[in-house]
């Protein structure tokens, strides 16, 4: 009798271990239950790339999806400390504000090429190199060849490829075309929490996952980075966390 | 109970003035020096001082002028003594005009002088013992053809050590430097001839420098073009050499002569001529000078040889024209070559690949490294980017791989590798490998400068040194070029955020402000900023949007702006 049940205990974990896929890879979390364990694998795959894109056509959602993948470049370059490489044809990004989302001036190459082609070229050239940490590109025009090429060498390389998708027009949505990427996370950015005293809370952003590879989507409000690039769940009205035992202005009632 | 009033201090007054002449209680003192009717005027004691010899005058301090600085106490009048001694050697530089003669044919001439002595009218090609008349006290000297050749020959080498891999000697008075591939080690082209006009200054030469497509269009502009420094921007040789005179393009007298009959004064007036009749006038060398300056025929620099260089070569037993084949002559060199640089302890900065083809045309490649390597591996990548820049043409049968510049590179210190077992990420690796593909400007860091205006707190720096940081005050993550205006802009005076605006055709509910940060204009830059105010506030509106505005001024002083709003940055 107690043979039998260590032998069906011992079956059912072999079998637990069957059905739950393994991931043999690794995983940089976000460390946010809600969204480490709807993410497969625990956490943001590292070898792996990564779109994001604005909701709207909004300046302000554009700023969001920038800080988002700014903190996710933040927290593995100081993981594994190498520079980032941040590829754009725009150069309006200003680094004192990437600073306080954790991504300080000295981490940060920054390229300038003169088209989307160029800048796939650069961050190829740049991954298979395997010197940067993170790479993170702002591209407008991305085929479905370009982002298979662009997952198949960063996960060759272990090194995350984070791609900004831009808007080509207020109609046209970046995320509705086919992509080879193992995440794609649609940004916007959410009314923050009103203080009872005057001023600004911290920032707050809609993250939704369009879609992820072997998981579910799902969308959640969360609080913008902070100076190390983690985000923060809100703290609920009644269950705030330790943080309300801080400053005056997060407990606000 | 009232307080007793203090009563004043009063000193008694004492009408004797004993050892001193002011009395107690002060006043007026009689005798005073200003008082005296007899005083001196000040131009009379003005004139005293300076008949005193100069040991013996007062300092400007003694004399009342505070503007002066006083002279340290252990320190003599030296500096007048100096200024004296350079002035008197710049007069008697001057003073000396310096000639050169030289036999040419069966007389005397002066084959050089220098400005002063052109000043007194001494000029090239006049008979030696003509300018002997005419400056008695003019210094002679014989010309040396030869020393004027082994100092060009030895500028050469220094150009090739010290500049570009192909640098030659262009007797009698010039040099050829090519500076393809090799002018971002030097930050530019202009910069490059700036730097190197301060050299030859230093080293006692005047030098014209002139930047062309071709060598015989730079070798024209040099020496026949108005400004000391020119830089003919690529593709436009025409317009730089049509106003020269035929003899920039470096003809013979012969052909000088007829040109002068033909009435040929200016480059402009060749280039409509058909060639057929300019070749019978002129001769057909004369076309083929004029080809090279333009660029129609190709007029190879034969290099300084430095045998310093480290170089290898491959010879290929059959021509071979596929990117695979070059790929793997690359690996090869590169192999040696890290052989020969590692003995003698250099890394590499530029690279130079010249492959001979068959057809006797070179092909010619370079690469660049932001720090002096020799790992094959790195240099074999940033080689393979320029394979498709190589024509084989019908096959390429000799390689040479040149380190035109290196560098001194030691062993690494490999200990943190062995504890931690972490990747060593070189970010040099990185530049390379990015600015092979795009160019060494378009990849930058974003470096700190000292200044509150936000605009001007950011700097492209060198990639590969590491900048610091700002200070933590709250900036945006996107910041616009330019501040773009506000409209219809409803806030309380003087200190409070927007409440509504219209920025973009669109109506913003502001419902929190956080600010005024107060950023004051830099006097020190412009004069229209010595009062400036920018009142920057972060204000969130209903829908979630977070943004960064500015108002002109501070709502007191007129001066400080216009109380105009401007949006300036987007927060996430």
């Amino acid at each position: 009798m107690f043979a039998a049940s260590t032998n069906l205990q011992h079956s059912l974990a072999q079998l637990r271990t069957i059905a739950v896929p393994v991931a043999d890879y690794r995983v940089l979390p976000f460390e946010i239950q809600g969204i480490d364990s709807r993410l497969s694998g625990g956490g943001l795959r590292t070898g792996a790339l990564h779109e994001a894109a604005a909701h709207s056509c909004s300046v302000v959602d554009d700023a969001a999806t920038t800080l988002f993948l700014a903190g996710i470049a933040a927290r593995e370059s100081a993981r594994t400390g190498g520079p980032v490489l941040w590829a754009s044809c725009r150069n309006d990004l200003y680094a004192p504000g990437l600073e306080q989302a954790g991504l300080l001036s000295a981490n940060v190459i920054y390229a300038q090429p003169l088209d989307d082609s160029a800048l796939l070229a650069v961050i190829e050239d740049a991954v298979r190199d395997g010197t940067p940490s993170a790479v993170i590109a702002e591209a407008r025009q991305v085929s479905m060849v370009a982002t298979r090429r662009l997952q198949l060498v960063a996960a060759d390389a272990d090194i995350p490829v984070l791609l900004l998708r831009r808007r080509r027009g207020r109609e046209h949505d970046p995320l509705g075309e086919p992509s080879a990427a193992w995440t794609r996370w649609r940004i916007a950015s959410a009314p923050s929490q009103r203080l009872n005293v005057a001023g600004v809370g911290r920032p707050r952003w809609s993250v939704e996952l369009a879609r992820q590879r072997s998981g579910t989507s799902f969308s959640m409000i969360v609080e913008g980075c902070d100076e190390t690039g983690c985000l923060a769940v809100p703290a609920a009205l009644g269950h705030r966390t330790a943080e309300t035992a801080g400053p005056a202005r997060y407990a606000a009632a | 109970m009232p307080r007793p009033r203090p009563v004043a201090l009063q000193l008694p007054v004492d009408d004797n003035p004993g050892a001193c002449s002011v009395p107690r209680g002060g006043g007026w003192r009689p005798g005073a020096r200003w008082a005296r009717t007899d005083a001196p005027e000040s131009t009379d004691v003005e004139s005293q001082i300076a008949a005193l010899p100069a040991h013996a005058k007062p300092p400007m301090r003694e004399l009342g002028r505070r503007s002066e600085a006083a002279v340290h106490p252990y320190r003599g009048d030296a500096p007048a003594h100096q200024a004296m001694s350079v002035e008197a050697t710049v007069a008697a530089f001057h003073a000396s005009p310096l000639a050169l003669i030289g036999k040419v044919g069966r007389r005397e001439e002066v084959v050089a002088a220098c400005a002063s002595a052109a000043s007194l009218g001494i000029v090239v090609g006049m008979a030696a013992t003509h300018a002997r008349a005419l400056v008695s006290d003019l210094d002679f000297r014989p010309a040396e053809p030869e020393a004027d050749a082994a100092l060009l020959d030895h500028l050469a080498l220094r150009a090739v050590r010290r500049w570009t891999p192909i640098a030659a000697a262009t007797p009698p008075d010039g040099l050829w430097l090519d500076l393809t591939g090799c002018e971002h080690l030097h930050g530019g082209e202009e910069r490059f001839c700036q730097r190197l006009r301060a050299f030859c200054q230093r080293a006692g030469f005047t030098a014209r420098v002139a930047v062309a497509d071709t060598p015989g269009a730079a070798h024209a502009v040099a020496r026949f073009g108005r400004a000391a420094l020119t830089i003919v921007p690529s593709g436009r040789t025409v317009e730089a050499l049509g106003p020269l005179p035929i003899a920039a393009l470096r003809l013979n007298s012969v052909a000088l002569t007829a040109g002068r009959k033909f009435g040929f004064e200016t480059v402009a007036d060749l280039l409509p001529v058909a060639r057929g009749p300019l070749a019978r006038r002129l001769g057909l060398a004369a076309i083929t000078r004029l080809d090279q300056a333009l660029g129609g025929v190709a007029e190879p620099i034969t290099p300084r040889e430095d045998a310093e260089v480290p170089v290898v070569e491959r010879r290929l037993l059959e021509p071979i024209c596929t990117a695979e084949a070059i790929e793997r002559v690359m690996g090869d060199l590169l192999a040696d070559l890290a052989e020969v640089l590692q003995a003698r302890g250099l890394g590499a900065r530029v690279l130079r690949l010249v492959g001979l083809r068959i057809d006797g045309g070179e092909q010619v490649v370079a690469v660049g490294t932001s720090r002096p390597t020799r790992e094959v591996s790195h240099l074999l990548r940033l080689l393979k980017l320029r394979i498709d820049r190589i024509d084989p043409g019908l096959g390429i049968e000799q390689f040479t791989l040149v380190a035109p510049h290196t560098e001194p590179l030691d062993a690494i210190d490999l200990g943190a590798v062995l504890a931690d077992e972490t990747l060593v990420r070189d970010p040099a690796r990185l530049v390379d490998v990015v600015a092979g593909r795009i160019g060494a400007r378009a990849v930058y860091r974003l470096a700190p400068v000292e200044s509150h205006v936000p605009e001007r707190a950011v700097i492209r720096s060198d990639p590969v040194d590491a900048p610091g940081g700002w200070p933590e005050w709250v900036r945006p993550v996107r910041l616009f070029a330019r501040p773009e205006p506000l409209a219809r802009v409803i806030a309380l005076l003087p200190d409070q955020p927007p409440r509504r605006f219209e920025w973009r055709g669109t109506t913003y509910m502001i419902v929190a402000g956080d600010g005024p940060e107060r950023i004051h204009g830099e006097w020190w830059r412009r004069d229209a900023e010595v009062w400036a105010v920018r009142d920057y506030y972060r204000v969130e509106d209903d829908k979630g949007g977070r943004y960064w505005v500015f108002r002109r001024g501070d709502g007191f002083e007129s001066e400080t702006g216009d109380l105009s709003w401007w949006m300036h940055g987007v927060f996430a």
